[in-house]
């Protein structure tokens, strides 16, 4: 389809604004802008058009089922968009006086005792603006938290399994990164990472479940070896969903945590976020905290920034609070039935692993946690049938594929996690596909390389694009301009 | 409320399929010495009606621009966001979906974010641009990772009249990524090139905005020069609205440019969430962080759009990854490619216009001294008889907030309030902060 550029013609427009009715003033000549910025122009019945078409063109979770793993993609209950949108809280400036803005400090407030509940830790920040923002928070508490003892640690270990964010955010924050693999159970090789602490080691980084579905069944153990180095413990929370009110990271041995409120707590996800990254950690690194820090005194709430040994800021304001908005609300509904969240979605996923077991291969017989990997080892092996043909192929049957080829240790992988909001209608009819497809790569693997047959467009061609680099429309000499007409 | 469906004939059913007796089966790895044997203690579970009622009670105690009269700015700034923003915004599809890993599947992300790129590129007269990083803040700190990783240099040069917040978010990071930190102090409210020049020698970049935070237009192209003419890379934080009036940076020599974007069609909602863009040339695209959209062609020859140069990236590159983003704000930057859109050239013009003019009408209005003798956009500092925290206080009593106190961040201006005109004020409005600042700085004098 068009872009909006292409649609644009000179002299249509749809917003207007008031005219102010005083003097006209302008810039000084030198700074004013020369050439105009060529924004579509068109007028707004067009305008919504083109995106709902867009919108068409894309799958979400509204559409249909999208299992894809260590995005805990679950369905976003509707009362938290009209919750975002309430005047109090859209339209409250960030630099509004403490006293104008109780009731947002008070929800913010809640939302901190909720989730330091829930990890079993003691203070809360909300401010990081995701995931890997908290780990990046969390990695620099560290620093400050070594620095204040006066200890110079530069280590930071993390499994083989890990998400790419957690070595990169451990290149950021300045540490060097030491691997440690994993055992035949799935589990952190408690052997290899026992040689591998040392007094140079700040930390290990760890999701719990780890990136294959698997509850590390020595935790403690683990705990026990970084603690009595004088480490301390980061746990990646992008699959706490499997968890809540089961097991806490506090209780297992953790210092530092991070949510990813866009996975647990029901964010949209919007195409690529808005997220929420808050850091819980243990009382005695609360001193690090990045500020504003919410406090409450007696029934009022303030923010408060004066702490002499905070790190600093790591994003503006107090954080992304239409996205405390959202996971207030969830967190509220659902009370201390959290639990019964993460069993149903504990229990989805296993029941989807039962039925594909025999299909695709399994690189570790273990009960899964809110997701697992499965590899397509071996329908490369027989038929040349990749993760990524499978992944294309799920499309045609309607559904959002799984993560492919994660985590790294996994030739093939298809990462699966269905959350608790799926029905069993909706299940069994993805392991339908899913079994399908392992019997069409025998039949027809030809058609399962050329799928989808049924996008609006076929596969796409992503060596071309990196060779291209087209990453920006090119008005009038654009190459391709109504090519797809 | 539920957002779970299974019956207890499913439950029965599934777990047979899995083989085991109870779902307390499926936790049987989990260690008893981690798992919680008592319920979570969090307030009971409420329905969806009285969710709706706390929430309405919560709102309704704080003072939004619905309630008070509003002046405040200061690096978020109320101007009218179109219905057709939020009604887009609200589709499902775009709302629901995550990142764009499966092209063929999400086709209108992806056209969108492109779209968005472009819209980003002309405005700020760049060749590239990412697909939005997380506010304002933190694309200043992704931007000095961008420097390092380029010029090899660690110092990072930033004049002291850029946002506070966003200084201070680079003096978080900047130790983690081996830099350290100058700030060159303003001189009358805007920075000097010669002095900025100077604390730019060895520097991987200089950072300076334009408008600054006191309101006063910086002489961008000289500042731009300088930085360069060291060897740093020059890099202008700018606001997108004021972009159909103000020159691009592109055009002034700056290597990238970087902002907060939620001045366009993004709701100030208390801070976020907001949008960060990065755009830069194209030199510097193998050193952007976060996601890229570029166009290619499937198998019949049709254009389409993929997520490219994945190398840079986390989930490939791991820790030599030019970043660690992952979930970032493409919604609010789809926001803000609808409202410029809307808007259009004439329009994102109008508004600068507008926001011009209504300052300066307000500057002559109040009549009160200027704290600097420069140049504004939006924003003015005005200084006043008395503590500015203790005249917003007591105007706020009046039902209008007046604007920021820049003693809260700059040593010496107790004194000084920053007041913010946006498209959304009218002369009526500029008359009635007029009229409660006369009351309130009485009743001291
Ligand atoms: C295991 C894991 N860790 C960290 C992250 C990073 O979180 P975010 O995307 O919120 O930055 C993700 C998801 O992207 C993840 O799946």
């Amino acid at each position: 389809m068009k872009l909006i550029y292409e649609k644009s013609r000179a002299g249509r427009r749809a917003g207007r604004i008031p005219d102010p009715g005083v003097q006209v003033a302008e810039v000084p000549a030198e700074l004013a802008r020369t050439t105009p910025p060529r924004l579509p122009e068109l007028a707004e019945p067009e305008l919504v058009r083109h995106y709902t078409e867009l919108s068409t063109r894309t799958f979400g979770i509204d559409t249909g089922f999208y299992p894809l793993g260590s995005c805990t993609m679950k369905y976003n209950p509707r009362i938290n968009e009209r919750a975002v949108g309430l005047p109090g809280f859209a339209d409250l400036h960030p630099h509004q006086e403490d006293e104008g803005a109780q009731g947002a400090l008070e929800l913010m407030w809640r939302l901190q005792e909720m989730l330091a509940e829930v990890v079993g830790l003691d203070a809360v920040t909300l401010q990081p603006a995701a995931g890997s923002q908290g780990e990046l928070t969390g990695l620099t508490l560290m620093r400050a938290h070594f620095a204040d003892r006066g200890e110079d640690r530069t280590e930071v270990i993390i499994p083989d399994t890990a998400h790419g964010t957690n070595p990169a955010s451990v290149a950021m924050a300045g540490y060097t990164l030491v691997r440690v693999k994993t055992d035949v159970r799935g589990n952190v090789d408690v052997d290899d990472l026992r040689g591998k602490v040392g007094e140079h080691t700040a930390g290990l980084m760890l999701t719990n479940p780890s990136t294959l579905g698997l509850f590390e069944e020595r935790i403690s153990e683990i705990a026990d070896i970084f603690h009595s180095a004088g480490a301390l413990l980061y746990y990646d929370g992008a699959n706490l969903n499997a968890v809540c009110g089961i097991s806490r990271p506090g209780d297992m041995g953790f210092d530092i945590v991070h949510y990813n409120l866009h996975k647990t707590f029901s964010q949209p996800h919007g195409g690529g976020g808005p997220g929420g990254g808050p850091v819980a950690v243990r009382r005695d690194l609360e001193q690090f905290l990045p500020v504003p820090v919410v406090v409450r005194d007696g029934d009022t709430f303030r923010l408060e920034s004066d702490r002499p040994k905070t790190i600093g800021k790591v994003r503006g304001f107090g954080g992304p609070f239409g996205v405390f908005v959202r996971a207030y609300a969830f967190m509220r509904m659902w009370g201390p039935g959290l639990r019964d969240m993460s069993e149903v979605a504990v229990l989805n996923a296993n029941y989807v692993l039962a039925r594909l077991k025999g299909a695709y291969d399994l690189p570790v017989d273990r009960h899964c946690m809110h997701e697992f990997v499965v590899s397509a080892r071996t329908l490369k092996r027989e038929h040349g049938i990749t993760a990524l043909d499978v992944a294309k192929r799920l499309m045609d049957h309607g559904f959002h594929p799984p993560t492919i080829y994660f985590p790294l240790i996994v030739s093939e992988a298809l990462m699966i996690e269905p959350t608790e909001t799926e029905t069993r209608e909706t299940l069994d009819a993805f392991c339908e596909a899913m079994l399908a497809i392992a019997q069409e790569a025998g039949d027809d693997p030809q058609m399962l390389k050329d799928a989808p047959h049924t996008r609006p467009v076929t596969r796409l061609d992503e060596a071309e694009a990196a060779k291209r680099l087209l990453v920006r429309y090119g008005f009038d000499e654009h190459p391709t301009s109504g090519l797809d007409e | 409320m539920s957002f779970t469906s299974l019956t207890d004939e499913d439950r029965a059913a599934m777990l047979a399929a899995i083989g085991v007796e109870s779902v307390a089966d499926l936790f049987a790895e989990i260690p008893a010495a981690v798992r919680l044997d008592r319920p979570l203690r969090v307030d009971r579970a409420l329905t969806e009606g009285e969710l709706w009622a706390h929430l309405c009670e919560l709102a309704g105690r704080n003072s939004g621009t619905g309630s008070e009269l509003s002046f405040l700015g200061a690096g978020v700034y109320d101007h009218y966001v179109p219905a057709v923003v939020d009604a887009v915004m609200q589709r499902g599809e775009l709302l629901t979906a995550y990142t764009p890993y499966q092209p063929e599947m999400s086709q209108g992300t992806l056209q969108a974010i492109f779209e968005y790129q472009t819209a980003i590129c002309e405005l700020t007269g760049m060749d590239v641009s990412n697909a939005s990083g997380y506010d304002g803040t933190t694309v200043a700190a992704d931007a000095c990772y961008v420097a390092k990783q380029t010029t090899g240099r660690t110092k990072v040069v930033v004049a002291q009249t850029l946002n506070p917040q966003v200084r201070q978010v680079v003096r978080t990071f900047a130790p983690g990524f081996g830099m350290e930190v100058v700030e060159v102090p303003h001189t009358g409210g805007t920075t000097d090139p010669d002095r900025f020049g100077a604390a730019c020698a060895d520097a991987a970049c200089a950072i300076f905005p334009q408008p600054n935070f006191f309101g006063c237009l910086e002489p961008a192209p000289e500042l731009a020069a300088a930085a360069s003419a060291a060897g740093a890379l020059a890099i202008a934080h700018v606001d997108l609205m004021t972009l159909g009036v103000l020159e691009a940076p592109g055009a002034y020599g700056c290597a990238l440019a970087i902002g907060e974007g939620q001045s366009a069609g993004n709701h100030m909602s208390y801070g976020g969430p907001h949008f960060g863009f990065l755009a830069a040339r194209s030199d510097y695209i193998r050193k952007l962080p976060g996601r890229i959209v570029g166009e290619t062609h499937d198998h019949d020859g049709r254009r389409g759009f993929v997520l490219t140069l994945q190398t840079r990236e986390q989930h490939i590159r791991r820790e030599k990854a030019t970043s660690n983003i992952t979930t970032n704000q493409t919604l609010l930057a789809v926001a803000g490619l609808i409202y410029l859109s809307w808007l259009g050239p004439q329009g994102l013009g109008d508004v600068g216009r507008a926001c011009l003019s209504l300052t300066e009408h307000a500057k002559r209005r109040l009549g009160l001294p200027l704290a600097f003798d420069r140049p504004t956009f939006q924003e003015f500092a005005v200084r006043l008889s008395r503590p500015a925290r203790d005249v917003i206080r007591d105007a706020r009593k009046l039902g209008v907030h007046p604007g920021y106190a820049l003693g809260r961040e700059y040593e010496g201006m107790d004194d000084v309030l920053l007041v913010c005109l946006t498209e959304k004020r009218t002369a009526a409005d500029i008359d009635r902060l007029a009229e409660v600042l006369r009351q309130v700085q009485a009743v001291a004098a």
